[in-house]
């Protein structure tokens, strides 16, 4: 059943509609410090508010939300193949990031073809907190995306109301899991951590997580604000 | 797996008012049920729920035990596979965790799909078939360690591609969509990896994703395996042409869908 006549829907989009206000705010908070520390002219500026996304509803604003998460995979791998990690890894590794930045490229595109003039506007991206010298740090945060793909799309698929849609998304996932196995033995060769207990559980089933979880992760490196109030619930 | 949970996903596939109204009205009654006595309930449940649901949601839960038995096929012959190999000693000790990791996910699996085609929809799980691994005699899985892991390759890919051509089939059902997506994506890590390990022996120069519809190393048998891996049509647009990726990427960046008989064609091969 797609429509739960019970849950109070108007509720649960109220919370949501006021966690983005607040996070609007406090990126107009966030520009208005800026523009005070650094513009000295005499040019008086109103405060600029950063400007949001809206993924939209049904299965557009879906088809939004796999695109956001897109963007900020291959935003990553873009940067990650300028960084000093890169210019000296393995041939191994080498390879292995060459192909992830040309997969998420690939969907990416796909999706914002696919979503025409519905699709959101380019998001900006902040990954300060990542050294994309250190092997370690690129790896973890690999790692953290490539998890946090497989579990959002296996989240969503229960929303999506069109078959078709709900097999994009099938072939995309599939393609982020092995990603995401491939990550985690780079970073502890020969184990078991490909599939470890952290995201798989006693029925062998891996997490899912829910649009405002996975958003919510994600917002440690998109900066633009995301409203997903409009998504199914 | 929550019965009460799957129930209110449960979706009373008609137009007809009255019969909405039944299945509505029955599912209430089970959940107040629940709410005196769940453990109750719970036992209560194959006998008990199936004959109080509307005819509608019996035909839609005929389908979901047809797929979910489809699927407990494919995963007690990746279970029995991978106990198989652990009994005979043909995995290299450095492996043995990675492959029994493997072995208890599919155990999981099986057990799982039991459970809910058994005690949550009310059908009978298929019992596990009799497989001959060795094909007619045609690998040696179980002392030959780099055909162990060939097959297990070629097992891990159809798995994927067989949960990923049934979503359709169970999307009126949110949970049991779930579930399959979440097995789904287990088997995409379980392929990545031992396709990663046969590169890492030098038995191939594959990697963990499918590059066009390359069997690599693989028997030639294994092709109907990786056919249409090479697809880089989606959604009516020609990937390549949209982003100017060589097709060899693309098709690494989507995974195919098998239907089922194509999925039993393969498996064919290993029943006894």
């Amino acid at each position: 059943m797609k429509k739960d006549l019970i849950k109070p829907q108007g509720l649960v989009k109220n919370a949501n509609r006021r966690k983005f206000l607040q996070k609007g705010s406090l990126s107009i908070a966030a520009a208005g410090l800026f523009m005070v520390g650094c513009n000295d002219d005499d040019d008086i500026m109103p405060p600029m508010e950063k400007e949001g996304v809206m993924l939209g509803s049904g299965d557009i604003g879906i088809l939004n939300y796999a695109y956001a998460l897109e963007q900020l995979e291959a935003a990553f791998y873009a940067t990650v193949m300028q960084g000093g990690y890169f210019a000296n890894a393995s041939a191994e590794e080498k390879e292995i990031m060459g192909d992830l930045e040309k997969h998420e490229r690939a969907h990416k595109e796909f999706f914002k073809a696919a979503l025409g003039s519905a699709a959101i506007e380019d998001l900006e991206v902040d990954f300060s907190a990542i050294n994309f010298d250190d092997r370690m740090s690129v790896l973890n945060a690999a790692k953290t995306f490539e998890d946090l793909g497989v579990a959002a799309y296996n989240g969503a698929g229960q929303h999506i109301q069109d078959a078709g849609y709900l097999l994009i998304a099938g072939k995309i996932v599939s393609v982020e899991a092995r990603h995401a196995a491939a990550i985690r033995d780079l970073l502890n060769p020969g184990s078991t951590d490909f599939a470890g207990d952290d995201i798989i559980d006693g029925n062998g089933l891996e997490r899912t997580l829910s649009f405002s979880e996975v958003l919510t992760a994600a917002s440690n490196y998109v900066t633009t604000p995301i409203d997903f109030s409009q998504l199914p619930s | 797996m929550n019965l009460l949970n799957l129930l209110d996903k449960m979706c009373p596939d008609t137009k007809n008012a009255d019969e909405k109204e039944l299945f509505f009205s029955r599912r209430e009654a089970f959940h107040r049920f629940g709410d005196m006595s769940k453990k109750m309930a719970m036992a209560a449940v194959p006998l008990g729920i199936l004959s109080a649901l509307p005819k509608v949601a019996k035909a839609d839960t005929a389908s979901l035990i047809e797929v979910l038995n489809y699927a407990l096929t494919l995963e007690h012959l990746e279970y029995r596979y991978y106990q198989m190999g652990i009994d005979a000693g043909v995995i290299d000790g450095a492996d043995t965790a990675i492959f029994e990791k493997i072995r208890d996910h599919e155990l999981a699996h099986v057990n799982f799909l039991t459970e809910v085609v058994g005690n949550v929809l009310g059908g009978d799980p298929v019992m596990e078939p009799e497989f001959d691994f060795t094909a007619d005699g045609n690998f040696s899985p179980f002392t030959d360690y780099p055909t162990f892991l060939a097959l297990s390759q070629a097992f891990e890919d159809t798995g994927v591609r067989a949960y990923k051509g049934q979503a359709g089939n169970v999307m009126e059902n949110d949970v049991v969509l779930t579930a399959a997506l979440s097995i789904h994506s287990v088997e995409a890590r379980h392929a990545s990896m031992v396709r990663r390990l046969r590169t890492k022996k030098g038995q191939d120069s594959i990697k963990g994703w499918i590059t066009e519809d390359s069997i690599g190393t693989l028997p030639a048998a294994t092709q109907a395996i990786y056919s249409g891996e090479d697809n880089v049509m989606h959604g009516g647009v020609d990937v390549t042409q949209l982003t100017g990726i060589d097709s060899g990427a693309v098709t690494e960046g989507w995974d195919e869908p098998l239907n089922k008989d194509q999925v039993l064609g393969i498996a064919s091969l290993f029943l006894a």
